[in-house]
Order: structure tokens, then C-alpha cells, then sequence
């Protein structure tokens, strides 16, 4: 009877003891109620040492900061673009597009000194298919297509997301596609007159 | 009280009441939200007005503007009366409350005993939301609350009870007014008696379980019922139901402290000096009520805390809780209150 009496008593102790450790665990995070955390990024020396206080960030509001380096939207140097095409074909959503024309106008040399040969009238590029793997940057011979830092850019029409780059407007383009047909065919005659003249 | 058996005035207290209890539930979900944020270290609601003040409001706007879905192979009759009754019972609840010397719509002499018994109505409401919802997870949730509540009615009773021994009244008014004294706290129930404070201990674990609150929210378990019997609520129903259980725990929490912690009256003994406020009936009003109130919303903000921080208990916990520990010292503790009469009636 006693042991028995004993045994109903035995679990009032410990829930004595986990309502302190309870309330205490609960009361100690309640009243830092008027404590927040900032918003700081990886970078900050401080990022670790904040252990208390309320965590959220108010996001559009508040945010935290991305380091330089972040790999988000992607960016093209209209300038420094040699039109080799490259980044298109490594693309496994195909995400970009690109068309150029030929020409025999002097373009210039890009940042790092390639010569350009060709105009560059579209470069597309779809950021609502692109998966952020960052293929097309590291093919880049000239080192013109980048990832910035750049993560907060929801729209609300999906064709806002393709971005427009080239250095051509579509007039401009058509006259110069135009030069590089004839020149085209001035080629082919100039080929066809070689071939009848060395037979 | 000559004034109270017209009609319209009965009708405009019912108002005044209903007006105040919306109103303490649009803030009483907001601060079980706050709560629950500052205890997760999270901010909680914040962009609907300034600190997100007019949240809960906006909250009730889109509920009563939603579509009332009754389910085809519900009950419908007893789908759509369900919520009105469960809201009724603890809205007529009310009634009886004594919030100050005076300030009461039906002086009952056995207050208490109608206020526990018009409490216990919503249990049918739930069975009948439950079992009309014609829904596996409904019915469980219903029949898991009716088991709940019903066990849990006993120790509740019998906590009260034994401080209705010492006071010998069923009368709120009168239980109010035994308290009243010079000392201030000191004439409280639960201090003048001691052994009142483990009778509100177990009066307040089984308020808890009687509306559904963690840790017994067992009927609405989120995780295992879908919320239980309002799985199938929408719209303006589900408010009902929500409205509800905040008012039943403001009542609740009104009784404990009518019964247990010196009703309307200040802690603070009386100071020479301090304003008297005898003979004017309109401040003893305001005074009682805010002292009153401010208890019970206390023991609310008490109710939202433990929800933050015990975790749900097993089924067969609920059961051992209530009928091994709460029902036996429950009864221990009527009879020490009886010695204790024995004892003042022969000395």
C-alpha cells in the first residue's frame, strides 16, 4: 500500500521538474521579445556572435546583405561579347539566344584585346528558365557574361524576365544583315569566277 | 433591478456583451500570436497596421466574407447549428457573471452551478458539429472532446465545490462580496484559505482541457485530426467556433477568479488616503470590472504560455491526469474545506 502510495507520488516530482525546465526555457526567449537580430550577412565579423533576440528579417524591408561574389542574375558585357556562341550551346535550358552578322566593318578589340568580327544584334537572355548553374560564365572566352549579386528581381509579367542585350537596334540590324548578304554573294561569285578561271 | 425585465435593455446589455467578448477575441488571437512568436523568437504578425495591430481584423473581414461550404454528405441541419450553439452556451455563460457589485444581467443565488451547467451544453454542440461534419477525422475529434470534457467537468466541479464549502454560497455576488475587506489580497478566497490554491491548481489544469488547449488540444490535433471537429468549417462558422473557445477560456478564467482570487476587488489593502468611491455606483462599476477583468486576462495571457510550451499529452495521460491525480486530491481537498466547517462551527 505504502510502495504504492510512493509510486503515485514519484511522477508529481518530475513534472515539477520539467514545468520548471519548460516555463524557464520559454519565459528566458519571451522576454528578449524586444531584442532583434540584424540583418547581417556572411561577410560581417558579428554574423556569429548573435545568439539572441528574435530572428526574423522583414524581407522586403530588411534584407541581408549578399556577398560580392553571389552567383544570381546574369549580366553580359555588350562590349567585350566576341558572338562565338559559346555560352548558348553549353546551356542546358537554353536560355539564351544569340544571332550575328557578319561584317567587314572594324569593330574594335574587346577589354581583353580579341578582335571582334561579328555584329551582335540579339542576346537574349530567358532568366525565368535559367537555372543559375553558371555554365555559360565559366565557357566565356572573354569573360563578358557574369553573375552578380543581384537576386531580388521578381516581375510580374514573364516575358519581362528576358533580359535584351546586342549592339545593334532592329533597323540597324536589317541593313546590316542585308550588307552581309551581298557580301555573301559577292563571296560565292568571286568563288565560282576562281573556280571557272583555274579549270 | 426593476429595469432589467424590459425587453430592450436585456437586448442591449446581450450587445454590449457581444461587442465586448468580439473584441476581446480579436485581441486575444493577436496576443496568442505575439506570444507564440516572441516565445519561437520569431516577430509575429507585423505588417497589417502598425505592429500588426489590425491583423486579427483583417483576419475576421476575410472570414465573414468567405462562402459557407457545407459538405454534400454532411447533416446539414445539424452542420449549420452546431457553431451557433457551442458559441451560445458559453455566450449565455456570461449572463451570470457578477463583473461588479451590481453589475450583473441575471442575479442567480446559484450562479456557479448555472454557469457550469450552461458550459457543459457546448459538448453537445461539438458532438452535433462532429457527427454532422459526417467526416472520420470530424467524428474522432468530437468524440475525443465530448470523453475530454466530460471527465475533465469533475475536477473542475471539485475544485469549486470546495471552495464553495468555505464560502457557502452558489451566489457569485455574494462569493464576490465575502472578499471584500480592509486588507486588500488577504480576504482573497485562495488566501484566506490556503488549500484553495491546489484547488484552483486543478480548476485551472481542467479549464484547460475543458476548451480544448494545449496541452489537451487533443480534439483539434492539428497533426494527427486536421483540427478535429471544425475540420469541416469555413467562413463564418469556423469564427463562431474560434470566438468561442477565447471567450469560454475569458469565462473560465472569470469564474477562477470570482471564486478563487477575490473577484472585483483591488489587492492593495486600503490606505488613508485613497480615494472613496462608496456612493458612486458608476466608478465602483469601472473599478470592479477592470479589476476583474485584468485578472482573468492575466490567467488568459497564463493559458496562452503553457500552450507555448508543454507539448500535447497522450490520450491515455489525459486520462491519468484527470482521474488519478486531479479527481482523488480533488476530493481530498473538499474534505479538508468540510473539517475546516466542522471545526469553525464547533469552536
Amino acid at each position: 500500500m505504502a510502495s504504492l502510495f510512493i509510486q503515485w507520488l514519484k511522477p508529481i516530482g518530475s513534472v515539477i521538474r520539467s514545468f520548471r525546465l519548460g516555463f524557464g526555457l520559454t519565459w528566458s526567449h519571451f522576454k528578449k521579445g524586444n531584442k532583434r537580430q540584424k540583418p547581417k550577412g556572411i561577410a560581417d565579423p558579428d554574423y556569429f556572435q548573435q545568439s539572441e533576440g528574435l530572428v526574423t528579417i522583414q524581407y522586403p524591408h530588411e534584407q541581408i546583405p549578399v556577398p560580392d561574389q553571389g552567383r544570381y542574375r546574369l549580366h553580359m558585357e555588350t562590349e567585350d561579347c566576341i558572338v562565338c556562341d559559346q555560352c548558348a550551346r553549353i546551356c542546358p535550358v537554353d536560355c539564351i539566344t544569340i544571332e550575328g552578322i557578319k561584317t567587314t566593318d572594324d569593330l574594335g578589340l574587346t577589354s581583353d584585346g580579341t578582335k571582334k568580327k561579328l555584329y551582335l544584334p540579339t542576346f537574349d537572355i530567358d532568366m525565368a528558365k535559367c537555372c543559375y548553374c553558371g555554365l555559360c560564365t565559366t565557357v566565356c572566352p572573354t569573360e563578358c557574361l557574369t553573375m552578380t549579386k543581384v537576386y531580388d528581381f521578381s516581375e510580374t509579367d514573364r516575358d519581362a524576365f528576358t533580359y535584351h542585350y546586342g549592339n545593334l537596334s532592329p533597323e540597324e540590324a536589317k541593313v546590316k544583315q542585308q550588307e552581309a548578304e551581298a557580301l555573301e554573294e559577292a563571296r560565292k561569285a568571286a568563288k565560282l569566277a576562281a573556280s571557272k578561271a583555274s579549270a | 433591478m426593476e429595469e432589467a425585465s424590459i425587453p430592450y435593455l436585456g437586448l442591449l446589455a446581450g450587445g454590449i456583451a457581444f461587442g465586448g467578448i468580439a473584441t476581446y477575441a480579436l485581441a486575444g488571437v493577436y496576443a496568442e500570436r505575439k506570444v507564440s512568436a516572441f516565445i519561437q523568437d520569431r516577430l509575429g504578425p507585423m505588417e497589417t497596421g502598425p505592429k500588426g495591430l489590425f491583423q486579427t481584423a483583417a483576419d475576421i473581414l476575410k472570414l465573414l466574407m468567405k462562402e459557407h461550404i457545407v459538405p454534400s454528405a454532411a447533416d446539414k441541419i445539424l452542420f449549420a447549428i452546431a457553431p451557433l450553439l457551442v458559441f451560445l452556451s458559453v455566450f449565455a455563460g456570461f449572463s451570470a457573471i457578477p463583473f461588479a457589485p451590481g453589475l450583473v444581467t441575471a442575479p442567480l443565488n446559484a450562479g456557479l452551478l448555472f454557469v457550469l451547467a450552461i458550459i457543459s451544453i457546448e459538448v453537445v454542440g461539438i458532438l452535433m458539429a462532429g457527427w454532422g461534419s459526417n467526416n472520420k477525422y470530424a467524428l474522432i475529434g468530437a468524440v475525443r472532446s465530448v470523453s475530454q470534457i466530460i471527465s475533465y467537468e469533475i475536477p473542475a466541479a471539485l475544485a469549486l465545490l470546495s471552495a464553495i464549502v468555505m464560502t457557502g454560497t452558489l451566489d457569485l455576488q455574494i462569493i464576490g462580496m465575502q472578499q471584500d475587506g480592509e486588507w486588500g489580497l488577504l480576504h482573497w478566497n485562495a488566501i484566506r484559505y490556503p488549500h484553495l490554491i491546489p484547488a484552483f491548481l486543478i480548476y485551472f489544469t481542467a479549464i484547460l482541457a475543458e476548451t480544448n488547449r494545449a496541452p489537451f488540444d487533443l480534439p483539434e490535433a492539428e497533426s494527427e485530426l486536421i483540427a478535429g471537429f471544425h475540420t469541416e468549417y469555413s467562413g463564418f462558422r469556423f469564427a463562431l467556433f474560434m470566438l468561442a473557445e477565447y471567450a469560454n477560456m475569458l469565462l473560465l478564467s472569470i469564474l477562477a477568479v470570482l471564486v478563487f482570487f477575490g473577484a472585483w476587488h483591488s489587492p492593495i489593502p486600503d490606505i488613508p488616503g485613497m480615494p472613496d468611491l462608496s456612493g458612486h455606483s458608476v466608478l465602483i462599476w469601472i473599478s470592479g470590472a477592470g479589476w476583474l477583468l485584468g485578472k482573468s486576462l492575466f490567467l488568459v495571457i497564463l493559458m496562452m504560455w503553457i500552450r507555448w510550451t508543454l507539448p500535447r499529452v497522450r490520450p491515455d495521460q489525459l486520462m491519468v491526469i484527470c482521474w488519478k491525480y486531479l479527481v482523488p486530491v480533488g476530493l481530498g481537498l473538499i474534505f479538508i474545506s468540510a473539517i475546516w466547517q466542522l471545526v469553525r462551527i464547533y469552536t
